[in-house]
């Protein structure tokens, strides 16, 4: 085929022109389909201009095309004559459906005759013959005229017959070019190798096109996203990680260490507290109070505080941690956050889990006041996109003040809930042992909901837990949280 | 938190004002209530009956627009709209607070209760008072009839702490006597009821009644049962259960007596104050109730009410000092008057100090510290000016999560999809859909599962991830997932008895199973983990015989002191049958506290 190119793009560029393509393709020989090949890839590059011709031609048909190959019947039957003459049925057998015909046309051109009394042998009444048929069927395969005569003839004779057939006039393109260069797809070793690199001309590429999937990787969006995020918050703020696997925990660090009065569900009780002395203070500020306080006036039960439960707080690693500072003398103060999961005996739906992340930040310090802890909210939310706060009075029973954080979402155009807030109650931190004056402030929010406002999630467990689809997974965006 | 439901032209009238809603949210915010729904009786009667909007006529004509408010949880004084009205009256200036006083009557003349020894048994404490000269109209008598009920729901825990029973003092005839005698000796015509029922039968009675079925467990194994008897032995009420027919409350009753019985003083004490303090308002005598004395067995004698204020006295910078602002003495003392507090100046030579008196509706305030959020609340949170915590402190990471992060890194860049699952589940997942038996008594179980998806903490992550596998079933293949989670077992060398162990845990399923390829992760991971004090051996697998795996095509993950840090297999075909899975899976869990 590049041979075909070359020499119809020679023969062009050499002042040529084609009129007909299908004589042109028979002078390479080689068969017009070829050719066309050639001809339309050219064209679709605008090399060569092409004109059509349609033309209906008489086409030979595949007896015919038989003569042309082995001459015509009547021929073929002279040549099989020997000079002592033979019998039909020999000469039948020979030459099989050839023979009728042959013997009519045969004998009518006095070529053949018949012994005297034998009309069974066949003799051969001439030396030479001139076989017109294969002539005439040669010339109209090369595309001569023919009269007609003998094309009625021909057709009479269902040697040939009407096709429509397309084919070309060809000049030079606009594009024309002497010798067309390969346009490559892709960049192979051989091109580096060999160096041809430097007559590559490239296909266009087609960009719509999407690129192959690719086997990667892939982390959970809540973790990696969003949890991390703020954990990088956390630490550019000066906060130290508190340890959380303890998904266990006793109703004493959960509740009654907060100044929480013992009422809630509880479950089964399995060992002792070693923090006798520690026990005995916070027993008698819930019952009669202390340190400044009236307590609640009831009766604290240590069986209640000893049962077990999954967390239902954070607060109660924090409470842990307060108490474990507080034993360490000198005081130092702290910033601790968290980020763990906490257990609600709820049922599920789009916006309730049973279990969800808590994120805990808290600092203790000599002083601290309610401002220092708006200061440090604004700080915090800001980071995570939520410049704009308002603070509601609310109710805890460990922190005092508490306040609820409310922020400004400009999508939704309302103030949301995203957090609440306070200061640690004298009641909690100084049966401890934290010196007077110490403060806390404190402030937590679930790690799912922002996730949720952030994304666009209305269902909580397409977020998290085992009905997640992968697809979610494969395509979350980076978190741009902190890239502001 | 509990909501109140108020009228709103209702309490508007009661505020001395009306407020647009919008108006109307900001004040509550800024008191720290807040405005949770707007609707009408009809809506509200349309939701119980299930009914769409145009679902035809409800019956009554009331389309009074009602305020859902919600209270914080330890403001007793709010649920009803009386307390409501009062607390934003005050807070908005418009009224002081009232002094709340004892009728001044002889003690000889003073209505008795009796109390006898066998109530200790059951529900040892009785309080009492009396509300002289009440005007009731249908409202009144609904809120205060909704105020007991919402006093039940909350610091009476459901009746258990406390029971209020609320009598038509003149159809009783003092002194009353509070008694525990075995049911079948307690008679009488229950409210609501025409016949008389022996206490025990109506216990039975009660067992399909929707509303009281569920307090009948306070006293149902009791051999005695609590009862309110006056002089006439005429029964005033079976505490916590039911109140007797004979002195119920009508809109005409004019003299209203109120006991409440309990098993925690401190908040009988409160109730009875709740009570009186909301409904004395509409007595002849405004703010003005009558003590009852209350005779105990051992013979000491109690009067109550105790409407007397709380006091206390603090410094100026006490209360100021936390919020971080600073304001003069007549300034915080005008703030406190706006949270119900009385209060004044005392005389000191040095800091100024402040006398503060509590009064009976506030019984929240327990500390100085609830002072400075009551002057924070009157001064507005928002006008706080903000500051910055001056203490220098570095930040860090627990290393154990540090180490798990890094760890996560590398799975996700070995070509895994990390998953997040529940550290609950069922102990059918646990347990029998992993052909695991023997480990049962090595979790944590629930006592109180609300539904049978959350029985038992995870001892691995196995199921969690085949059931993760289960809900993307259709997801080309292969399918690579991972996890790094806590798991819970049991431990007796903790406080609590259990603790928490962080897995590593991987799942390969495709067309085959890919044990290489989980080995080929498992490499990877001893390769980087490697350190001084975490060796491995040339051979760390080591063959094993699980039943949640395939016999021969599974090992344990060894170091080279012979510790297991680590298993993996391929899941047996009946595993992956009861997870409804149908190509061959691979698993892997290793202990990455092990590795730290």
């Amino acid at each position: 085929m590049a041979d075909v190119e070359a020499c119809l793009l020679a023969h062009l560029n050499s002042g040529g022109e084609v009129p007909d393509s299908r004589s042109y393709a028979s002078s390479l020989r080689v068969t017009h389909d070829e050719l066309e090949a050639v001809i339309k890839s050219l064209s679709a590059f605008r090399i060569v201009d092409t004109t059509d011709i349609t033309k209906e031609t008489w086409v030979l048909t595949d007896e015919a095309k038989g003569y042309v190959a082995g001459g015509s019947p009547e021929a073929q039957l002279v040549a099989a004559i020997p000079p002592e003459g033979a019998s039909k049925d020999v000469l039948r057998e020979k030459l099989g459906s050839v023979f009728d015909i042959g013997m009519k046309t045969a004998a009518k051109n006095k070529w053949i005759g018949f012994e005297k009394g034998n009309k069974d042998l066949v003799l051969r009444k001439v030396n030479t013959i001139k076989d017109d048929l294969q002539e005439q069927l040669k010339s109209l395969e090369s595309g001569e005229v023919l009269s007609d005569k003998v094309i009625d003839d021909l057709k009479r004779r269902k040697l040939i017959t009407k096709e429509k057939s397309i084919w070309y006039a060809l000049k030079k393109g606009p594009q024309f070019v002497a010798k067309r260069k390969k346009l490559a797809t892709d960049v192979t070793q051989e091109h580096l190798r060999s160096g041809d690199w430097k007559d590559l001309e490239f296909k266009d590429y087609n960009f719509g096109a999407q690129g192959q999937p690719i086997a990667i990787g892939y982390v959970q969006p809540l973790l990696e996203v969003v949890r991390e995020e703020i954990q990088n918050i956390f630490l550019q703020m000066g906060f130290t990680e508190m340890p959380t696997n303890n998904y266990v925990e006793s109703s004493f660090w959960n509740f009654d260490a907060l100044f929480q009065p013992q009422q809630h569900p509880a479950r089964d009780s399995h060992d002792t507290f070693f923090l006798e002395d520690y026990l005995e203070k916070v027993k008698e500020v819930h019952q009669r109070g202390g340190y400044g306080s009236k307590g609640y006036g009831y009766d604290w039960k240590r069986d209640e505080a000893e049962k077990n439960l999954l967390r239902t707080h954070t607060t109660a690693v924090s409470t842990r941690m307060l108490y474990k500072l507080a034993q360490e003398k000198p005081f130092a103060p702290k910033r601790y956050y968290s980020i763990d999961r906490v257990f609600r005996n709820e049922a599920v739906d789009r916006t309730h889990l049973a279990e969800f992340h808590q994120i805990e930040g808290l600092i203790c310090d000599y002083g601290l006041t309610l401002g220092d802890l708006i200061g440090v909210l604004e700080d915090f939310f800001s980071s995570l996109g939520m410049s704009k706060l308002r603070f509601k009075p609310a109710y805890n029973p460990y922190t005092e003040p508490s306040m609820e954080i409310f922020s400004y979402h400009e999508g939704l155009k309302k103030w949301v809930e995203v957090g609440n807030s306070g200061m640690f109650r004298p009641e909690m931190l100084l049966p401890m042992g934290l010196p007077e004056g110490v403060n806390v402030i404190a402030w937590g929010l679930s790690l799912e909901r922002p996730t949720m406002i952030l994304y666009g999630i209305d269902n909580i467990r397409d977020l998290f837990g085992p009905k997640v689809d992968f697809n979610l997974i494969k395509s979350n965006p980076l978190c741009r949280l902190g890239l502001q | 938190m509990p909501t109140v439901s108020v009228g709103r032209d209702r309490f508007f009238v009661a505020l001395g004002r009306t407020y647009a809603q919008e108006e109307f949210e900001v004040l509550c915010f800024e008191f720290g209530i807040e405005l949770d729904d707007v609707t009408t009786e009809k809506a509200i009667i349309r939701k119980e009956k299930h009914l769409e909007d145009d679902d035809g006529e409800v019956d009554g004509d009331d389309d009074e627009v009602i305020y859902k408010i919600e209270v914080a949880a330890n403001r007793y004084d709010l649920l009803c709209l009386e307390g409501l009205a009062r607390a934003l009256r005050i807070f908005t200036g418009t009224e002081a607070t009232p002094m709340y006083k004892i009728s001044c009557i002889p003690r000889d003349s003073m209505l008795q209760m009796h109390v006898k020894p066998q109530t200790s048994q059951i529900r040892p404490y009785v309080v009492c008072a009396v509300l002289r000269g009440v005007t009731f109209d249908e409202a009144r008598y609904n809120s205060f009839i909704d105020l007991q009920d919402k006093l039940h729901q909350n610091i009476c825990r459901k009746r258990t702490l406390v029971a209020i029973g609320t009598h038509d003092l003149d159809t009783l005839k003092g002194p009353f006597s509070y008694e525990a005698l075995p049911p079948q000796e307690i008679n009488f015509v229950p409210l609501k009821q025409e016949e008389s029922f022996r206490a025990d039968k109506l216990m039975e009675f009660y067992k399909s009644d929707m509303k009281l079925k569920k307090f009948l467990h306070i006293i149902e194994n009791s051999p005695v049962y609590p009862v309110i008897y006056d002089s006439n032995r005429t029964v005033l009420s079976l505490p916590p259960i039911i109140n007797g027919a004979h002195s119920a409350i009508t809109l005409k009753t004019r003299n209203v007596f109120i006991e409440c019985t309990a098993t925690d003083l401190t908040k009988a004490k409160i109730v009875l104050n709740t009570m009186v303090t909301m409904f004395s308002e509409y007595c002849e005598n405004k703010f003005e109730v009558e003590p009852v004395e209350v005779v105990s067995h051992d013979g000491s004698k109690t009067i109550y009410p105790d409407l007397s204020c709380y006091k206390m006295e603090v410094s100026l910078s006490e209360v100021v000092g936390p919020i971080g602002i600073s304001l003069d003495e007549t300034k915080v003392i005008s703030l406190l008057n706006k949270m119900q507090l009385q209060a004044e100046s005392c005389p000191s030579k040095g800091e100024p100090r402040i006398s503060v008196s509590v009064p009976p509706t506030r019984s929240d305030i327990l500390h100085a510290r609830d002072l400075v959020e009551d002057v924070a609340i009157a001064y507005g949170y928002n006008n706080v000016p903000k500051s910055k915590p001056k203490c220098m402190t570095i930040g860090g990471r627990q290393p154990l999560n540090r180490f798990s992060d890094k760890l996560r890194a590398e799975v996700a860049r070995a070509g895994y999809m990390e998953v997040l699952t529940f550290t609950l589940c069922s102990r059918e997942e646990n347990f029998d859909m992993l052909n695991r038996t023997q480990d049962v008594n090595k979790a944590v179980i629930i006592a109180n599962p609300r539904t049978s998806e959350f029985e038992v903490v995870r001892t691995s992550l196995m199921s969690c991830l085949l059931k993760t596998l289960k809900h993307n079933i259709d997801h080309p293949r292969p399918i690579k997932i991972f996890e790094v989670g806590d798991v819970v077992t049991l431990d007796g060398s903790r406080d609590v008895g259990a603790s928490n162990n962080r897995r590593l845990a991987a799942l390969y399923c495709n067309k085959q199973s890919g044990f290489e390829e989980i080995m080929g992760l498992v490499d990877r991971i001893v390769n980087v983990v490697r350190a001084p004090h975490i060796k491995f051996g040339q051979n760390y697998y080591v063959p094993t015989n699980e039943p949640e795996f395939f016999p021969k095509r599974q090992c344990k993950i060894v170091m080279s002191d012979g510790k297991q840090i680590g298993y993996l297999g391929i899941v047996h075909a009946e595993v992956l049958r009861k997870f409804g899975i149908p190509d061959p899976c691979t698993f892997v869990e290793i202990d990455v506290e092990a590795l730290l």
